[in-house]
């Protein structure tokens, strides 16, 4: 049993202690939105936020989460997450959109951090989101969109 | 390797008459008549009372935009207002959602926009018709008196006027018309603009619906134990440790291996671990990537093979040559690698199936699941869903993964199941484009003009043994010498020569095919001969293209002006290298600037020069071509299946089979060019051009030829 806060519920998981955070979410929660790519913390498909920090769900086991606040994809919100999901849409950033989910949650943590970041910051921030569409040139577009956007 | 031959008729036969000539299907599932509600005006088009207009797509969509270009191509000729359009995928169904390319269901070869540009115009310009002779009876008005507009039927007059959904009720009396009648394209309002993909918004908040996210109730989730070596087959299992996990409810041997059926995808991975498997390998491959690699080469190397294409008197070209230049190139196993892994749902009901997937072949689909649960097919329902990429992966010619879906519910008994592969699977499955070895000789004449090419080949045939075999013609199979034929060059005297190679690794079409190696064997061997006599790689190109190929000649000579070429060497440790490529009907040119950071190639930027005949939807088309480059470069760069020493392949995720990152990919400046053309596939021909323009300017940066991908070798 483990109890914590998922996208500001009160949850109480009751799923083995090892069950990563991932499937708990996917399997028990149907919070879908947050996917499977790899289960070794290589491609961030399944990137969420808990207690602010990026994680990677894959590799966190459940046990390890007692009393955190865990915030996924469906519950991402603030002003960086609407300015990056607006310049996501406006410049059509997602072909299969599978690995988008952690995309966008990585672009918000990064704007969270740095308003106006560098192609170099993009860089740092971004490398551990892959996408296998290579919608790489309007992910990094529409990260300086966003940031413009919350400029103004 | 598994053969299947569902059908062997009409594949690639006819299909341009059969655009032209093709009736609009009213039938179908979708087109049940009913008094009131929603109407289906044909099996691609439903109205709904709220004013959404639902195109019903033939084609899966994986990020390669058949959504929004078949809902343009319909909303152009219905003249509906691109606010209301909305698209899904259509039921398995092969006499309505035929692909006229394949005649099957089924997406591929960059093939579903020239498929079906004229069907699906017509579905609109029939659905319009429609919604006339509606207005008309309910106005008391002539036809020919009323315009559509950005949604709005009117009649300019009367001031008569409505919306689509107020005509829903009326239109169910309308008669479908013979002959739709389309636009000119100069009246064109929705094709060739860009309007925004219907798909981002739902991709921005874990909304869109995958294969992975289907939850049914009661369903158990499975995992297979697959071989470690490629044919390795069950011999003898002990599933005791894993029938003791929390979660575990039964395992069964099917086909491919050992399946563990899971209370839920924690627990069927945890009991696929803990399974004990002694693997019968008698059959498997257990050699080396590299043993094979110099068994395709010693292939190459017999010169025997079959002709795939020959002009001019090369023997006499040979002969005469004042020298020949000769070089081999040598290209690996790929994995496909879609960031989804292969995944689906199956609810078996005894004397009927219904299958939830990212199916992108649902008519062979369709047929193996009915075979193995012993039903007809038209008992397998299937619903296709978005998928988390392809590049080929999700249609195989032998349905391998519908095959293992059939198997795990048919061992499963009644109930509902769902299959998830994990990356290990993936990259270690199979289904890899083949290696290829290329071997050119090249003579040239005293003043280093090429007069003869002679390129010889050897890789596995891609369909062989599959449903689509019809297409190999005189032993020779077009998807495995795709752009080693058809040059745009004139090269005075030419031969192409194939020989065909066999594999107990299953093979299978990785995005754009043939040309994933061809263009990188002929590209690169023809920049070397170039750069040995001393010939800038532009201009000696343009002098070989003569005036044979015009459209591809614009687009090298548009690529050069773009980047403002100066010639190879660059300054600050750069160097620049040129491909042209064309494919699918869409013709390229690429210059790409390469520098070296931490010893490996480093692209900045390409220039992209690409005329794709009419262009539906411009910046879907970008889209595809920045993608088809990366996903291109992430190959070129990194990827290669090798075969450990103990036989298991080598890789296993993508901690070994490394993926293309963002401070990877370059910077993508493209020029499309204005066209009548009628279209080109553009989900693929993005894809080739990228090895052999990287590969070239790294030649230049490391003085040493390139002849082996990828670059960077573990």
């Amino acid at each position: 049993m483990t109890d914590l806060t998922i996208n500001g519920k009160d949850v109480t998981l009751d799923v083995p202690g090892d069950t990563p955070l991932l499937w708990a979410l996917r399997d028990d929660l149907r919070l879908t939105g947050t996917k499977f790519g790899c289960g070794i913390a290589q491609c961030g498909a399944c990137t969420v936020m808990v207690d602010g920090m990026l994680v990677r769900s894959c590799v966190t086991p459940v046990e390890a989460l007692d009393g955190s606040d865990v915030v996924t994809i469906e519950a991402l919100e603030g002003p960086e997450a609407d300015a990056v999901r607006k310049a996501w849409v406006d410049i059509d950033v997602p072909q299969c959109g599978y690995c988008q989910s952690g995309q966008i949650i990585a672009a918000a943590a990064l704007l969270t951090e740095i308003p106006n970041p560098t192609d170099e910051d993009i860089d740092y921030a971004m490398a551990g989101n892959a996408c296998r569409c290579a919608t790489y040139v309007r992910i990094r577009k529409a990260i300086h969109n966003a940031a413009k956007m919350l400029e103004a | 390797m598994t053969k299947f031959s569902p059908t062997r008729r009409g594949f690639l036969a006819g299909s341009a008459a059969l655009i032209i000539g093709a009736h609009l299907p009213v039938g179908g599932k979708m087109a049940a008549k009913a008094a009131s509600g929603p109407i289906s005006l044909n099996a691609f088009v439903r109205i709904a009372e709220d004013n959404t207009v639902t195109v019903i797509v033939k084609h899966i969509e994986f990020g390669q935009g058949p959504f929004t270009g078949f809902a343009t191509l319909v909303a152009e000729e219905l003249d509906a207002d691109w606010s209301q359009m909305r698209a899904e995928h259509a039921p398995a169904d092969t006499a309505t959602y035929q692909n006229f390319a394949f005649g099957i269901q089924g997406t591929g070869a960059s093939t579903a926009v020239r498929n079906a540009f004229t069907q699906m115009r017509q579905a609109g310009a029939a659905a319009r018709s429609m919604l006339v002779q509606a207005a008309a009876r309910e106005w008391g008005l002539p036809e020919d008196e009323i315009t559509v507009a950005k949604g709005v039927v009117s009649h300019a007059a009367s001031g008569n006027s409505a919306q689509f959904g107020e005509l829903v009720a009326a239109a169910h009396d309308s008669t479908p018309p013979e002959e739709p009648k389309l636009k000119d394209p100069a009246d064109f309002v929705l094709i060739g603009k860009d309007v925004p993909r219907l798909d981002s918004a739902d991709k921005t908040t874990g909304a869109a619906q995958f294969t992975l996210d289907v939850y049914r109730e009661g369903m158990l989730t499975v995992a297979v134990a697959h071989s470690p070596w490629i044919g390795g087959k069950v011999k003898s299992v002990n599933s005791a440790a894993a029938l003791a996990i929390d979660g575990v409810e039964k395992v069964e041997t099917i086909p491919t291996g050992v399946a563990v059926y899971a209370k839920n995808t924690y627990s069927a991975f945890k009991g696929r671990d803990a399974l004990e498997i002694d693997w019968e390998l008698s059959e498997a491959e257990t050699r080396s990537a590299e043993e094979q690699m110099e068994e395709v080469a010693a292939a190459a190397a017999t010169g025997e093979g079959v002709v795939a294409e020959t002009y001019g008197d090369l023997d006499a070209a040979f002969a005469g040559a004042a020298e020949v230049i000769e070089a081999e190139y040598r290209l690996p196993y790929l994995a496909h690698a879609p960031l989804e892994v292969m995944d689906g749902v199956i609810e078996n009901r005894g004397d009927a199936a219904e299958i939830w997937m990212g199916s992108q072949m649902q008519t062979v689909d369709q047929q193996v699941t009915a075979n193995i649960l012993g039903i007809a097919p038209e008992q397998v329902a299937i619903n296709t869903l978005m998928a988390g990429g392809s590049f080929g992966r999700r249609a195989q010619y032998d349905s391998q993964f519908a095959q293992e879906l059939a198997q795990v519910a048919k061992a499963g008994g009644q109930g509902t199941f769902k299959l998830v592969w994990s990356r290990k699977d993936d990259i270690q499955g199979a289904y890899y484009r083949p290696q290829a070895v290329h071997r050119q000789r090249a003579a040239l004449d005293e003043s280093g003009r090429i007069i003869g090419w002679q390129n010889t080949f050897a890789t596995e045939s891609i369909m062989g043994g599959s449903a689509f075999e019809v297409v190999i013609q005189n032993g020779v199979d077009p998807f495995s010498v795709e752009g080693s034929i058809h040059k745009p060059y004139d090269f005075g005297a030419f031969e192409a020569r194939w020989v065909r190679t066999d594999s107990k690794v299953p093979h299978l079409w990785w995005r754009s095919v043939g040309h994933s190696h061809t263009a990188f064997a002929n590209e690169v061997f023809l920049d070397e001969v170039l750069q040995a006599k001393g010939k800038d790689p532009v201009a000696g190109r343009l002098e070989l293209l003569g005036d044979k190929s015009p459209r591809d000649r614009k687009v090298l000579e548009r690529v050069a002006e773009m980047a403002n070429w100066q010639g190879v060497n660059g300054s600050d440790g750069k160097a620049y290298g040129v491909a042209l490529h064309p494919s699918y009907d869409a013709h390229f040119a690429y210059i790409a600037e390469v520098s070296e950071v931490a010893g490996e190639p480093r692209v900045s930027k390409v220039w992209v020069a690409a005329d794709v005949g009419i262009a539906i939807n411009p910046d879907v088309v970008k889209a595809q071509i920045e993608g088809g480059l990366g996903y291109g470069l992430s190959a070129a760069l990194f990827n290669e299946i090798t075969f450990a020493e103990d036989g298991q392949v080598a890789q296993e995720n993508f901690d070994s089979y490394r993926l293309l990152r963002i401070h990877e990919m370059p910077e993508v400046e493209i020029d499309l060019a204005v066209s009548n053309e009628k279209p080109g596939g553009i989900g693929e021909a993005g894809t080739p051009p990228i090895a052999p323009a990287v590969s070239n300017a790294w030649r230049v940066l490391k003085g040493q030829p390139v002849r082996r991908l990828p670059l960077v070798r573990a």
